[in-house]
């Protein structure tokens, strides 16, 4: 044993991490770049092993995945797509201010399905016999209020008993998704169906309104709007600011004279209800209809939208678009050849652990044994 | 009096059946935990031990024909459902522990990973062998159904205690292992003081790494153990997609409800179990809506032990205390 102990302290270890003070921001993002290059080539071995494309086939396969190739002038493909983006940058962009805070908020599932449940109702009882200028409006603030609702929960014990607010808020979204399967049943339409339908078929009460009969931007451009705000939320803001530095060091927060409790409330607060309004655009804008499954695991797709981004709301909306183009492409893929299209979620799978990996050579340096510069003398 | 008698019969051990996955669940997830690492990539690990499993079968079963040995065959399935399992807890560990990677956000990629995994080559696996049809391996799972012989003869505790596959035995055995290693061993200190403070741990000459890399590989392969059992024998050997459903998350909420203590989390799990199958046995009338009222309360009640022992702070019912966060040794 001793021996071994004087061993190794004769001989300086191969490799020696390092912290790094800071990286340029262009080196940071080429290093993502390659990752996300290099995620690519893997994901296209995969794809090419299961079906019978060739390298440059798959991207082709997936692009018409997304656009219509054959036919550009056919746009509906291409604004599904960005209506798709829009949702889930619009989660991602909930999430962010709770992380940023190192808030691990694992329930954006929940709270954007409580937008959805505040949106339905409406549309329900609402829908037909209330004035749309009054309709949308009152929709949006609850369905807001709603989201808030169940973050603001999982952050009151957080800050006052220092309840785990992972598995608080995952646990809230099991909550909301039963909730939603006993509403589902409460309002269904037909009777024993055992499904809500869609809300107002002929009527259109409650649905989003076009914009120049396009019923695809008006999502997509509230989701830019919300980007922007977001933006200049976190990074111009006070309160942006004191989210920071929570987020750095709760000692640090307070040593200033920070209240961190009423930061984590109303951090949480706010990422509800951006949740909240994801949820309404959801069930009022694109859905019209509610179920358990409506949010589809976005929720938890948002978070890793978010971190890949690392925090910046611009970089969110590329992230956002590769998420959505990489998962529908594949899905194409697999619907071709009759594969299960959870050949998507592989593919998603394989590019977080490249953009999860590659942080590390971001945050720290390597410095082997000889190496003159860097290392410790 | 008979017909609760005969409920019971029919209930428990549904309620045992439907509670093994997640006791295999969380009974990885905590022998996880206790290093600090929380692992949210424990369903989609247990998705991948149940994936593995039925492939490791499916082409045992295809390539032994006439020569089919039952015991071999379930050798060669768990042992696939263990590999699979621990290569993905591997790469878990890989992330977290050398690259120092958050937890969360490579747990949730985990997860997206092994049910995209598992549900690809499930649904399409059959497929590409130009079979066709659902994945079905029914002759390996006869085997892992196999109950002791004695049970029929004995009557409702026969029913109760002897009625069921090997796997079910396995998984208490595996928890009260685990719970005799953490609680009673040199070893089992060693990693419970990595999962409270590493600092002190590695000052004290405990190899942190190493103890954080092997208790997250052996706690996601018996969690993979989970998915195995739910496919060998709960569906009988057919996969169906998304069939595992939430129980991975429940296997997590279980380990919160048990207080990080496997032991509990061996009733626990029943008691879970039995509120997962609940629904189905009682009469609800035309009031359908309520059955998902019921199936609300593992979650609720998971929230409420959650939020108590929180409150009350008693130092042995809270999570390790370097849940969650990463160890460098040079940070300060």
């Amino acid at each position: 044993m001793s021996e071994k102990v004087v061993k190794k302290h004769h001989r300086e270890p191969l490799i020696h991490i390092t912290k790094r003070e800071s990286m340029a921001w262009w080196k940071a993002w080429s290093i993502r770049g390659v990752a996300i290059l290099l995620a690519l080539a893997v994901a296209g071995v995969i794809i090419m092993l299961v079906s019978d494309l060739n390298p440059v086939d798959v991207y082709v396969a997936m692009a018409g995945g997304n656009f219509n190739l054959e036919d550009p002038s056919q746009t509906r493909m291409m604004w599904v797509t960005f209506q798709k983006v829009a949702i889930l940058l619009c989660i991602s962009l909930a999430v962010t201010p709770a992380f940023k805070m190192k808030f691990w908020n694992c329930g954006a599932e929940g709270q954007t399905l409580m937008g959805c449940v505040a949106a339905a109702t409406f549309m329900i009882y609402c829908g037909d016999s209330m004035q749309p200028a009054l309709l949308f409006p009152l929709m949006l603030l609850v369905s807001m209020l709603a989201g808030a609702l169940w973050g603001v929960i999982p952050a009151v014990f957080k800050a006052y008993y220092n309840t785990n607010e992972t598995l608080f808020t995952l646990m809230m979204n099991y909550i909301a998704i039963s909730l939603v399967a006993f509403l589902e049943i409460v309002w269904e339409s037909p009777k024993n169906s055992a499904k809500v339908g869609v809300i107002n078929l002929f009527t259109k009460g409650g649905w989003l309104p076009e914009i120049n009969g396009n019923r695809y931007l008006p999502v997509i451009v509230t989701v830019l709007l919300v980007c922007i705000l977001i933006f200049i939320y976190l990074k111009y803001s006070k309160q942006g600011y004191e989210i920071s530095v929570v987020g750095e060091s709760q000692n640090t927060a307070r040593y200033v004279g920070i209240n961190v409790k009423k930061v984590i409330i109303r951090t949480m607060a706010v990422s509800g209800a951006i949740c909240g309004l994801a949820g309404m655009l959801l069930t009022s804008g694109i859905n019209h209809t509610i179920y358990p499954d409506a949010v589809e695991g976005q929720g938890f797709t948002a978070i890793l939208v978010s971190w890949l981004a690392s925090f910046n709301p611009i970089a969110m909306i590329f992230a956002a678009f590769l998420i959505i183009f990489l998962q529908r492409g594949a899905g194409a893929i697999a619907t071709n050849f009759g594969l299960d299209d959870s050949l998507a979620d592989i593919v998603t799978g394989i590019i977080l652990f490249f953009i999860i990996g590659c942080e590390f050579f971001i945050r720290y340096k390597i410095n082997f044994r000889h190496s003159k510069k860097g290392g410790v003398d | 009096m008979d017909a609760v008698v005969n409920w019971l019969l029919m209930f428990l051990p549904r309620a045992i059946r439907q509670g093994v996955p997640l006791l295999f669940g969380s009974t990885g997830e905590i022998l996880t935990e206790k290093s600090g690492h929380l692992n949210l990539g424990i369903p989609g690990i247990m998705y991948m031990g149940g994936v593995s499993g039925i492939i490791g079968a499916f082409f045992y079963e295809r390539f032994a024909g006439d020569a089919y040995i039952g015991w071999l065959a379930v050798l060669i399935t768990t042992l696939s459902a263990l590999l699979g399992a621990a290569v993905m807890a591997l790469i878990y560990s890989f992330l977290t522990v050398t690259l120092r990677a958050n937890q969360n956000v490579t747990g949730l990629a985990l997860t997206t990973f092994g049910m995209g995994v598992g549900n690809f080559f499930g649904g399409s696996l059959a497929q590409l062998f130009g079979e066709g049809g659902s994945l079905s391996v029914k002759r390996t799972s006869e085997v892992f159904c196999k109950t002791l012989p004695f049970a029929d003869d004995l009557g409702a505790v026969g029913t109760l205690l002897f009625d069921y596959g090997f796997l079910v035995y396995l998984s208490v055995a595996i928890a009260l292992v685990v719970a005799w290693f953490l609680k009673k061993t040199r070893a089992g200190l060693n990693l419970r003081s990595v999962g409270e403070d590493p600092a002190t741990a590695d000052a004290a000459g405990i190899n942190v790494t190493r103890h954080k890399y092997l208790s997250t590989v052996i706690g996601g392969a018996i969690a993979g153990l989970g998915g195995l059992y739910y496919i060998m024998d709960y569906t009988h050997g057919t996969w169906s997609d998304g069939g595992f459903g939430d129980r991975g998350w429940l296997a997590i909420a279980l380990v919160i409800f048990a207080l990080w203590k496997p032991a509990s989390a061996i009733w626990g799990s029943f008691l879970f179990g039995g509120l997962y199958v609940l629904p189905a046995y009682l009469n609800f009338g035309d009031n359908r809506s309520m059955q998902y009222l019921v199936s609300m309360l593992p979650y609720v009640v998971t929230l409420v032990v959650l939020i108590i022992t929180s409150m009350r702070k008693k130092r042995e019912h809270q999570p390790p205390a370097s849940l969650g966060l990463p160890y460098f040794r040079e940070e300060r």
